[in-house]
């Protein structure tokens, strides 16, 4: 069992498919995550493409989620975690002097995993960004903010009645529509998504997808998920992660029909993972 | 509750086992799991019944002893406040009047009352009925409207501490040799004429909230204790509260973890368990000896105590952030928020209820702390009520501890008395601190 792991793990030598992109956004070099002792993401690199949605995909704790985070340098907040490699986001080094964390994070925004509304009204959670960044001078225009946000993430007309209630009283699925919300609200040029529509029905599901489309004519946008369909149906490239390597990138198109790849096969077509 | 009958497949069981019925196992056990818990519960209840009624025996007897010494009774005399008998002139000055002599002004009205009484130790016997305290009411009387000199007037004027026991306690003067008490027979004699008369009558002691420390019990209030009490805490909690929210926060939010900061944790917790008289010393020796503070001040009971109160606070701290969920603060940084802003905006809020409760916690104990301030000697006899942090002051508990041991039977009551008003306090402190837990809980 753990030696067809390891011969899995060792048969994975570097990635199939082209990694660079002629517009990146973000373009990551030979990252290397570590949690401790212990070595998550091994060598990746790979670019993000203005105005495109890539899709990351790969079986459970294979280090979607450790790459994502590497974006915005949200595992820094985590102190056994030490990540290496070039990273950048137009061009501009992610550790270098001119890009702080908290400008960063204001530009690279995030949506995670498990749903995490501040414990402050549905108003305050939205607004919370805008406010802290200054975003907008008076109060009409920061309602305007907070609502055009919670009606891109289709949420508007299920809260409008009561904007003041607390965030964490509504329903995991309206709770990560919120979290959704929250993040369009600071208008980052790159949005993470962790599992966005895990916990969300078709309907809602299919609304996220539409924003999505939207938001991509401005934003680059970067998308862990575990549904080949929502892969297929939003993304223009994806990403195939593989026990913290990864595997294969192309095209969307290329990747559902033609993978190059034995395991990227495998996988998308529900033989493991 | 729907019990499915499942029966588990045994892949790799010999065939011949026994299967098993988890129905019919599970309503076998049902019988003693419920038995269990119901035991369970009774513990609990016995448990609770058992603190509620110490407690309950507790106040109840504190309450009993205690509450006389809320009434006190008065007599009524008839007195002249003629200047020749006060020895005062005729616009006398405040000085004039201090020195007045009140005390024949009272002693003759009591002759008049009894005209009977002539020996001398008789009237000495009579003269005692009524407290000093009379005279300083007499004084504050004139004080106020100078045009009652040369009057005669009905006044109330405070029972001594013995007749005002006898009389509080309702005992029947017609048998005095039922009564416990230091007069003798003479001066029942005379409590008996003066209850028939219906010049004794027993009202609310106003001196016990507004006088300090006293020889005369009747005379000895509260006052002086509690602004001790007020001013002390006040102190602690402008230091201990500020200060240990930072330490809680820098160390819970900010610190690296390495061994320096271990270090420093294992000493918050040493700290917190050091006795508190070793406090005590160390503000005398410190801030008394060394910085030369003023002694018996609350000032410097304020600061020993705090240095008392500061481990229970940052522990407390602690915990309640350390209990916030840190998905608020990746959810705080995922947009940007700094470090500081993550920590005022998302978790000290979520954290301030656990905060207060360690705090409130905190200042209880210091409220009831006595050994440390015996150290700096804030167990003084005050009589003036303190005007400020570096005045001399007792406060709550010491002046429980000072009644209690005095031999006057007066007292007896006044401890009682000063437990309540201590109770007192510590509930308006909870209260406080509830009230501001639920301000904070419902911003969630
Ligand atoms: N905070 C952490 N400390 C230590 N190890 C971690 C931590 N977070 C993740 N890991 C490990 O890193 C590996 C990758 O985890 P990651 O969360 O990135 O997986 P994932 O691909 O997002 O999985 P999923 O699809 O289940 O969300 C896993 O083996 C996990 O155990
Ligand atoms: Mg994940």
């Amino acid at each position: 069992m753990n030696d067809s792991h390891q011969d899995v793990f060792d048969n994975i030598k570097g990635t199939v498919g082209d990694v660079t992109v002629d517009n990146p956004k973000m373009r990551l070099s030979n990252v290397d995550v570590f949690y401790g002792e212990k070595q998550a993401i091994f060598d990746v690199s790979l670019d993000i493409a203005n105005n495109e949605v890539i899709a990351m995909i790969g079986p459970s704790g294979c280090g979607k989620s450790t790459f994502l985070r590497c974006l915005n340098r949200m595992n820094d907040t985590i102190p056994t975690c030490k990540v290496t490699g070039e990273m950048s986001l137009d061009g501009e080094d992610l550790y270098g002097p001119n890009l702080d964390t908290v400008l960063l994070r204001a530009r690279v925004g995030m949506v995670f995993q498990k749903p995490n509304p501040f414990a402050k009204s549905i108003y305050d959670n939205v607004a919370y960004g805008p406010r802290i960044h200054g975003l907008a001078s008076n109060r009409a225009e920061l309602d305007e903010i907070v609502v055009g946000s919670l009606q891109k993430a289709g949420l508007y007309d299920e809260v409008k009645d009561r904007l003041d209630a607390p965030g964490t009283s509504l329903s995991g699925g309206q709770q990560q529509r919120l979290c959704i919300a929250r993040t369009i609200a600071v208008s980052p040029e790159v949005i993470l998504m962790d599992e966005p529509c895990s916990a969300l029905d078709p309907i809602a599901t299919a609304k996220i997808e539409e924003l999505i489309d939207e938001l991509r004519q401005n934003y680059a946008i970067a998308i862990v998920t575990h549904s080949m369909q929502q892969a297929a149906r939003v993304s223009q490239r994806t990403a195939y992660f593989h026990l913290g390597k990864l595997v294969e990138v192309g095209s969307t198109n290329h990747i559902f029909t033609n993978p190059s790849h034995e395991l990227t096969e495998n996988y998308i077509t529900g033989r493991f993972g | 509750m729907t019990e499915q009958t499942t029966q588990k497949p045994q892949a790799d069981k010999p065939a011949s086992a026994p299967k098993k019925d988890t129905t019919a196992l599970v309503r076998a056990t049902l019988a003693r799991r419920y038995a269990a818990e119901k035991r369970f519960r009774i513990y609990g209840i016995v448990a609770i019944a058992a603190s509620l009624s110490f407690l309950a025996v507790l106040l109840v007897s504190i309450f009993i002893k205690g509450w006389p010494a809320f009434t006190h009774t008065f007599v009524k005399l008839n007195v002249t406040l003629d200047a020749d008998t006060l020895d005062i002139g005729p616009n006398p000055s405040s000085a004039e009047l201090r020195a007045a002599n009140f005390a024949s002004v009272i002693k003759k009205s009591m002759r008049e009352k009894f005209p009977d009484v002539k020996k001398r130790k008789e009237k000495k016997a009579l003269y005692s009925l009524i407290s000093t305290g009379g005279e300083y009411q007499l004084h504050d009387m004139i004080k106020a409207d100078p045009s009652l000199v040369g009057k005669t007037i009905d006044v109330w004027l405070p029972a001594d501490d013995e007749l005002a026991a006898v009389i509080k306690s309702g005992a029947d003067l017609s048998k005095p040799e039922n009564i416990v008490t230091r007069m003798n027979e003479q001066q029942l004699g005379f409590a008996k004429i003066l209850k028939e008369a219906g010049d004794t009558k027993t009202g609310f002691n106003k001196t016990f909230f507004t006088a300090g420390d006293s020889r005369e019990p009747e005379q000895a209030g509260i006052r002086a204790a509690l602004v001790g009490s007020a001013l002390t805490l006040l102190v602690t909690f402008l230091l201990s509260f500020p200060i240990a929210v930072a330490a809680a926060i820098y160390l819970e939010e900010f610190a690296p973890q390495n061994r320096w900061t271990d270090l420093v944790e294992v000493n918050i917790n040493n700290l917190a368990a050091v006795p508190s008289i070793v406090f005590g010393l160390l503000g005398l020796a410190v801030f008394i000896n060394y910085f030369h503070l003023p002694r018996s001040a609350p000032i410097v009971g304020g600061i020993v105590l705090s240095l008392m109160t500061l481990p229970t606070i940052i522990i407390a701290s602690r915990a309640a952030l350390k209990a916030v969920p840190p998905s608020i603060r990746e959810a705080g940084r995922g947009l940007g928020a700094s470090d500081q802003q993550v920590v005022w905006h998302h978790v000290l809020p979520l954290a301030m209820p656990g905060i207060l409760t360690g705090t409130i916690i905190g200042l209880a104990q210091a409220l009831g702390e006595t050994a440390p301030l015996l150290m700096i000697g804030m167990v003084a006899f005050i009589v003036d009520i303190p005007g400020g942090f570096t005045d001399a002051a007792t406060v709550l508990p010491v002046q429980v501890f000072l009644w209690a041991d005095s031999p006057e039977r007066g007292f007896v009551e006044k401890t009682s008395a000063a437990i309540m008003v201590l109770l007192a306090f510590l509930i308006l402190m909870n209260a406080v601190a509830v009230l501001l837990r639920k301000k904070f809980e419902r911003r969630w």
